[in-house]
């Protein structure tokens, strides 16, 4: 597969589509040096390795630390585009799009002073696909299209693979994917558990447990001229009401995870011009998962129903008032040359543009099935945004057609054990990713996926997302893509995509160089952001 | 007295053994674990085999009795090891915290005594005045105002008035720097959660003052004090408060330990890193290991603070003596 001859058309078409939702302009200006930026982050990180860890709060204080092989086009970061962080230039696929052969940098130093070769980003890779016993590697799944990776010298960066695969390249540029130095890793993979020491930016300066994590400007940094910052300080904040009173008085620039529209509309009134809003769509949705063991969702007519009651469109506007929920959509993230357009939607069951006709048909299912007066209990996550907010709007709208929910809202644990050991009826639950990679982003969808709690069965929808996944030809990726999508949102009514995630920032409108992306992963290094006060 | 203490010290294993069974045996009938919730959270896909490696490098692996006895290794050694959820040693972990947790405690404290010793005992001496009035309204209105509404509305008021008075908002910090480092950060974020749950635990305390201050105006003593001519201050402070005092330093004490790993809410909005956050975090996250280590270290708080009480008491009422 020629990924150089397909990327540019798709991500051309991607950059069209997934465009931000920007509420003020963000001004091109010659950034200024200088200055410590703080920002909250309303989580924290488990352990100090990204190869490990899941969690945003990894990404946000601890990406500034490391370089990547390549990473999402930081100065058009809604493009779709791939970048060199370390490599020198995007490779050329060969041997039939099953060899890339990367170039690395010379002259990059760690932050120890030592070298970085591409010895040390092999050994990276080798631990992120292929880790040692005793390592954990969250990415492995990403990777399965991978055969070898290798540095025949010190220069360059060998990926061999399966199979040519469209998902390769974004996999590649997931921001966890942190470089790590070969020395340490060699003395013990264990080491970035604990501690840090990258490539990147900013050099690790102190970190307080429960409390922050503050990186200094590294000299030496091989993008000339950046970062622009002194330093940065991440503050961990769990409390929303918290985080958004710390930016209104100023003891925090931003959080970059996302805030309701009732805070964004709070700190507007409060700052007025020093407050600056970006918006976007966000690659983060809520998945309504049936119990397929569970009577009587073992029948696809009640599943179908549930999705037919759903007023998706209706619900994107009263429900982006309130939640951080707002576009309607497939399987795929909104916008995204995979993804449905508005036409292909409504073919689906539960996107029908007449929701009359829609709940008629939901009422003669579940009539049909036995079970005109269903009732059942909605296993939700203890957490107001999205998930409650969602939960209570679809309780409402299954009433109209007869169906009486209960909401039983459990705290994290207790949720996914009833999810894993299939203890529940209907669950709500999340897909999240960093990259835009609807090729991998679906997998949840397959029977075999480890986060498919539905228990549903069937050799199909595997069949159909490995096709996706060793064919070039985007074209047929697009046409696989919606039949997996109309069996598992319709035919087979497996799960249902509620309504996609909209991403709200607001930031102190002195700290400027930031651009929103889709995803509460993507671009932070913060080597562009610079302030202005 | 000694040998009273000895047999208090001593009183404090069995009930240090049973709070162990009872965490242990709690913390793992919560459903969930740490390593599904560490892979779930972050909402892309989960590997079996990933699980059950992390299930392995955890130790939840393995058989109940294994893992409890490896507990009480740790509670005779006093290393009750690394965190679950965050791999780092336990000890280091509670001490990061233990500073600012003792810090707010004893300024919540001093703010309690310093508001419920005066106001508990003028309420008393002007019992059914105007003053009498206005100190039960303010200690009930204190008892009835969460300490967390409280600091929300501290945090918001601060924020107007900065506004209005410098034309943009002020608000305390939110990071935590020792008082030896910057005592001026340290008292400008902490004054605030003190104030706020020191106003709540003065409520109870002021009440409590009060009615302890009536009860002993009323003994004979007293009378017998005025009708030797004594002034009524030195009536007050000498003879009546002192006796007043035995179930207040009870109330005091019994507050200060809950302090030192009850705040979770009030931490929350401050933004505190302290016992309390770590204290319902290491719930949440199914660290078992930390859970543990937290409730032996409250329920030692406890039995140390009742015992100090106790001692008190013997040098509050000398007619109170320990054999």
């Amino acid at each position: 597969m020629d990924m150089r001859r397909w990327t540019p058309s798709l991500l051309a078409l991607a950059a069209l589509a997934i465009v931000p939702f920007a509420s003020s302009q963000i001004e091109a200006q010659t950034p200024k040096r200088g200055g410590i930026l703080k920002y909250v982050v309303p989580g924290e990180f488990p352990t100090m390795d990204g190869h490990r860890e899941n969690t945003f709060a990894l990404i946000h204080p601890l990406a500034p630390f490391y370089s990547v092989l390549i990473r999402v086009d930081p100065d058009n970061p809604n493009s779709g585009t791939y970048v060199c962080d370390l490599c020198t230039e995007m490779p050329e696929p060969a041997d039939g799009g099953k060899t890339y052969t990367f170039k690395i940098r010379k002259g990059v130093k760690f932050h120890d002073g030592t070298g970085l070769t591409a010895k040390d980003v092999e050994a990276s890779f080798q631990r992120i696909i292929f880790p040692p016993t005793g390592v954990l590697s969250s990415r492995v799944a990403q990777f399965t299209m991978v055969d070898s990776v290798t540095a025949p010298d010190d220069e360059t960066l060998v990926f061999k693979l399966k199979y040519p695969s469209g998902a390769f390249i974004p996999a590649l540029a997931t921001p966890y994917n942190f470089i790590y130095s070969k020395a340490k890793l060699d003395a013990d993979q264990h080491w970035y558990e604990k501690n840090v020491m990258g490539s990147g930016p900013f050099i690790f300066e102190e970190w307080q447990p429960g409390a922050f994590v503050k990186g200094k400007r590294n000299p030496d940094y091989y993008h000339p001229g950046k970062p622009y910052l002194d330093g940065y300080e991440a503050i961990i904040a769990k409390t929303q009401t918290l985080r958004v009173q710390a930016i209104r008085g100023d003891q925090a620039a931003t959080e970059f995870r996302g805030i309701p529209p009732k805070a964004r509309d709070d700190l507007v009134a409060a700052l007025g011009k020093d407050i600056t809003v970006q918006e976007s769509d966000w690659n983060c949705v809520l998945i309504l998962s049936p119990n397929h063991k569970a009577k009587p969702f073992d029948d696809p007519r009640v599943r179908r129903a549930l999705s037919l009651a759903l007023d998706r469109w209706q619900g994107s506007k009263d429900l982006s008032r309130i939640s951080i929920v707002k576009a309607v959509g497939g399987i795929v993230f909104p916008g995204h040359p995979l993804a449905a357009t508005k036409e292909e939607l409504e073919q689906i069951a539960g996107y029908w543009p007449d929701i009359n006709k829609s709940r008629a048909e939901a009422k003669r299912l579940l009539k049909e099935a036995g079970v005109p007066d269903l009732k059942f209990t909605l296993t939700n996550r203890s957490v107001d945004q999205p998930y409650t907010i969602v939960g209570t709007w679809m309780i409402d709208q299954w009433k109209q057609v007869g169906i009486t929910v209960e909401q039983k809202v459990e705290a994290d644990g207790p949720f996914y054990e009833s999810l894993k050991a299939g203890k529940f009826e209907v669950g709500l639950e999340f897909n999240c990713q960093s990259v835009v990679n609807p090729l991998v982003d679906v997998s949840k969808f397959r029977p075999d996926a480890g986060d498919q709690y539905s228990q549903i069965e069937g050799k199909d929808l595997v069949k159909l997302h490995e096709a996706m996944n060793r064919t070039a030809d985007v074209a047929e990726q697009r046409r696989l893509m919606r039949q997996y999508e109309k069996l598992i949102l319709d035919e087979q009514a497996n799960n249902f995509v509620t309504l996609w995630w909209y991403r709200i920032i607001a930031h102190r409108s002195y700290m400027k160089g930031w651009k929103i992306t889709p995803s509460h992963y993507l671009n932070q290094d913060l080597s562009g952001v610079w302030i202005d006060k | 007295m000694l040998v009273y203490v000895v047999k208090r010290i001593a009183l404090m294993i069995p009930t240090l053994f049973g709070a162990a069974v009872l965490v242990f045996v709690l913390m793992r009938a919560i459903p969930g674990d740490a390593c599904m919730l560490r892979m779930a959270t972050g909402g892309g896909s989960i590997d079996p085999h990933v699980l059950e490696a992390c299930h392995a490098e955890l130790g939840t692996d393995q058989p109940m009795l294994v893992q409890f006895l490896a507990f009480m290794k740790g509670l005779l050694t006093l290393d009750f090891g690394k965190s679950q959820w965050s791999g780092r040693p336990i000890m280091h972990e509670v001490g990061l915290r233990f500073q600012l947790s003792l810090q707010v405690a004893i300024m919540a404290t001093l703010t309690a005594i310093l508001i419920a010793i005066p106001l508990g005992t003028i309420s008393a001496v002007r019992q059914n005045t105007w003053i009498d009035y206005v100190v039960r309204s303010f200690s009930i209105a204190g008892v009835a105002l969460p300490s967390f509404w409280l600091g929300i509305l501290i945090i918001l008021g601060i924020l107007i008035t900065s506004k209005a008075l410098w034309g943009s908002p002020w608000m305390p910090p939110i990071t935590y720097v020792p008082i030896w480092v910057d005592p001026v950060t340290n008292l400008s974020m902490l004054i605030w959660p003190a104030l706020a749950t020191g106003y709540r635990y003065s409520a109870v305390a002021t009440r409590m003052t009060r009615s302890a201050m009536l009860e002993v105006l009323r003994e004979d003593y007293v009378r017998t004090a005025r009708a030797k001519g004594l002034f009524h201050k030195l009536i007050v402070r000498r003879h009546a408060l002192r006796n007043a005092l035995l179930p207040v330093v009870t109330v005091i004490g019994i507050e200060f330990a809950f302090l030192m790993g009850g705040l979770v809410v009030t931490e929350q909005v401050f933004n505190l890193n302290g016992l309390g956050k770590l204290f319902v975090e290491s719930v949440q996250n199914h660290d078992y290991n930390m859970t543990q280590a937290l409730v032996m270290m409250v329920v030692g708080i406890f039995a140390i603070t009742n015992l100090a009480i106790d001692i008190l008491y013997g040098w509050l009422d000398p007619r109170i003596r320990y054999r």
